[in-house]
Parts: structure tokens; sequence; C-alpha cells
């Protein structure tokens, strides 16, 4: 989906503000959104490429106007609704007016150190061989999907390389959208910055992606 | 359940507001987080001690410390950097570093020619098991829209200018891999421990938009 959240190339958001490395929340609530949006997760209900695609579905100025903490406060109310959890109602006044659906998974005290130790895995046992080699000459393909999708459009209709070959992966566009985990082999593609945003750029600059397979075709 | 938990927290938040001057927006978004936590919990969705556990995890546990050691260890042992170039995941996780936005690590080694900056141009990937959680600047749309298109410009609102023959390698974090970076060694530091190292190793050094220096800025 061609929304706010695809920025590489945009330009006109000013400098940006280093920090300290102690500083890691700007308000109490942000360390509550932060706990609240992990331990939803963590309910199985949606999958990360979901939350997402909820957050890169807010409205785009709405998207623009939120800090981070905020859009993740935004999409975990949408999502919650959306999968008919909560209410607006109760979220509105913060009274359950009921008790909860059943959920796959609560995620007590006791499971916090092994789930966030264990992670996720997004890797899958390969069943077919990758069809690009280190080293490759690829084209990304020129393409503007409305569903969630990871190849940015500052990098769509580009030539670049294959940089290196990642392994097999869940595919995101179909995760997100609950479509089933369709693994596709995993590359990193290498863009000249020049063939990215014009013979005026730095010569020195080159960027990369990671890019599923079926984004990518042959040079031709 | 434990609505004595959930009092404690209005408690934080009350303290937390009475020495905010951002006006209504902080204070309204408090709210509006904690009419959210109080309604996940009452339904069963999340336990409040799991949240305060995520939290201290996050504030406490999980940050740029443990990556400054991997880089620290890269630097002294070159049987270890040669395990981080082959296998970084599991280099990583040898020194207790797993889990969530962990799962795929890669390591990007500086070199005199090359320079390498992380970014996640559609959201805010990031490395948590070696660095934590992302500082906002990381997750800016500054940061995200101009990193890959003007990546000098970024350096220089770090303080960080490079030769213009260095070659600038970004890499946009559009899948489930995750980078770190490898900041070159800094002359005068010949001879230090593991300890010493790890303690000039910065957060922003491992992202790319800083240089490990000597402290003071003469030789040990």
């Amino acid at each position: 989906m061609n929304g706010p959240h695809d920025m590489g190339g945009m330009q006109s958001f000013g400098p940006v503000t280093p920090e300290p490395e102690h500083e890691r929340f700007h308000a109490a609530w942000e360390k509550r959104v932060l706990a609240t949006t992990l331990a939803c997760g963590a309910m199985g209900v949606w999958n990360i490429d979901a939350m997402r695609s909820s957050r890169e579905s807010l409205p785009p100025a709405d998207y623009l106007a939120s800090s981070y903490y905020e859009i993740w406060f935004k999409a975990l109310v949408s999502r919650l609704v959306a999968e008919g959890l909560v209410t607006p109602e109760e979220v509105e006044t913060g009274i359950a007016q009921g008790p909860g659906q059943p959920v796959p998974n609560v995620m007590t005290a006791d499971r916090v150190g092994p789930t966030l130790a264990a992670g996720s895995v997004y890797t899958r046992a390969p069943d077919v061989p990758p069809s690009f080699a280190e080293g490759q000459a690829v084209r990304t393909r020129l393409m503007n999907p409305t569903h969630h999708t990871r190849l940015p459009r500052y990098a769509r209709g580009k030539p670049g390389v294959i940089e290196a070959v990642r392994g097999f992966f869940v595919f995101a566009d179909t995760h997100a959208q609950n479509l089933g985990d369709q693994p596709q082999w995993l590359y990193t593609v290498r863009f000249e910055g020049r063939d990215l945003w014009g013979p005026e750029a730095d010569p020195s600059l080159s960027v990369s992606i990671e890019a599923w397979e079926s984004y990518l075709e042959p040079a031709t | 359940m434990s609505g004595g938990h959930v009092h404690d927290h209005h408690h934080d938040h009350h303290h937390d507001h009475d020495h905010h001057h951002d006006g209504s927006t902080l204070s309204e978004m408090d709210l509006r987080v904690r009419a959210l936590e109080t309604v996940l919990v009452d339904k069963g969705y999340v336990d409040p001690e799991a949240l305060d556990l995520i939290i201290e995890t996050y504030e406490t546990r999980i940050g740029p410390r443990n990556g400054a050691r991997v880089v620290a260890k890269a630097w002294l042992e070159p049987d270890y950097l040669a395990f981080l170039r082959r296998n970084a995941g599991d280099a990583v996780a040898s020194l207790g570093y797993t889990g969530r936005q962990g799962e795929s690590m890669v390591a990007l080694e500086n070199t005199p020619e090359v320079h390498n900056i992380v970014v996640c141009t559609l959201c805010s990937c990031y490395p948590w098991p070696v660095l934590g959680l992302p500082p906002v600047w990381y997750k800016s749309p500054a940061y995200r829209s101009r990193v890959v298109i003007d990546p000098r410009g970024v350096l220089a609102d770090f303080g960080v200018t490079l030769p213009a023959e260095k070659k600038i390698k970004v890499w946009d974090s559009t899948a489930e891999v995750r980078y770190l970076v490898i900041p070159e060694r800094p002359a005068g530091t010949e001879g230090w421990d593991l300890e010493a190292l790890a303690a000039i190793v910065t957060r922003d050094s491992m992202i790319g938009t800083g240089l490990v220096t000597v402290p003071g800025g003469g030789a040990s």
C-alpha cells in the first residue's frame, strides 16, 4: 500500500535530532503502550506483519501527526476492535462491558522472559531452490499493491545486484493479510545511489533492501 | 484480578503528570492508554505483572551495552569475529543475547573504505537483543526519509563527517533480517581489555550514525 509510512526519499522532515542512550521513553504512557502492544501480540490473534499493516493503514494525516508510540497505540486499538476483542465504547470509557473473548494465549508474568528471549522464527524449510544467486543482476518489479508490502516505493522498478541470499522466509505480504506464510527466498538487493535518485546522487552511496523473490525479475 | 496493580500504575501516571509541562497531548494519551490497559486487564487479555516485567526487561536488561560487548569481543578475538561473519545470530546468542527482533542477525563491518548505516524506512525494525529499543530519532520521519537519499546530511546532524571517497552502504531493513554495525576500532586503544573497549562503543556507532572515539581524543 502506498501509505504515509513509506518515507524513503522524502525531503521535508527537517534535521534528525540525536538523543543520549539512556533516553528510552519520553512519557510514562509510552512504556505502557510498548508493554501492552507486546503482551497483546503474544495473545496470538494476529502476527507482526498484520500489526505493521494496521499501523500503516492509519489515515495518512493522522500517521504523520502522531509520535511513534501514538501510532502503536492507535493501531493496537484499531486491531483489537477489528478482531472483536474490545468495543470502541470500552476503549473510550475504560470500563469493560463484559468478559473477554477466548484467545490462544495470555502472557503471564512467568512467561515474559522465555517469550521475549525466544522471539519468533520467520524462516522455513525451503522446498524450492533460490532463483537468483549472489552477484546476479536483477530488477525489482514495478508494482503498486493495495495491500501490505515491504517493497518501498523508492526501490520499485530499479536495477540492482543480489548482495546476499538470506534464506527462505515467511512472505510478509500474505502473512499480513492472514493468507498464510507462503514462504519465499529472501535476498539482500543493492542499488547504486544514482539508479535510485538520478545522476546528481552522491556517487559514494549505495542502498540495499531485503526483497522476497516475487519482488524481483532477472535483469534484461 | 490484580486491581492493586492497576491502582499502582494510576498513581505513577499522576505523579508523572505533575512534572510534565508539555500540555494536553500527553495528558490525553495518558488517560487513553490507562483506559485501554484497564479494559484489557479486566477482560483477562493481559496480566499487569507481565506488563511491568516487559518494561523492566527493556529498561534494565536489554540495551546497547549488549551490542557493545559483541563489538569489543569482535575487536579483540579474531575467532569471534570469524564466528560473527559466519553466523552472527549464533555468535550473538553465544553471549546470551537472543530473542524478539533479533531472530536473523547479520554483522556489518566498517572498514577504512566502507561505512555502513542501518535504517528501516517503512517502520522501525531494529536489532533489539543487542541494541534494545530504538531511539526516537531512528523511528522519526526525518531519519527514515533522508538517510537513504542523503546519508552524509544525516551524519552531519550527528556531527560526523566522512571522507568524500569513502563508500556509504545504507541497509534498509525491509524484512526480518536485523543488522549490527561493527564500527572501526579507534587508534589509541591498543592493549585495552573487553570492558574498557565496550565502554567506548556507542549505540549510534552500532547503527552507523556515529564513530567510536577515545574519550578526550588522545591516545591512552
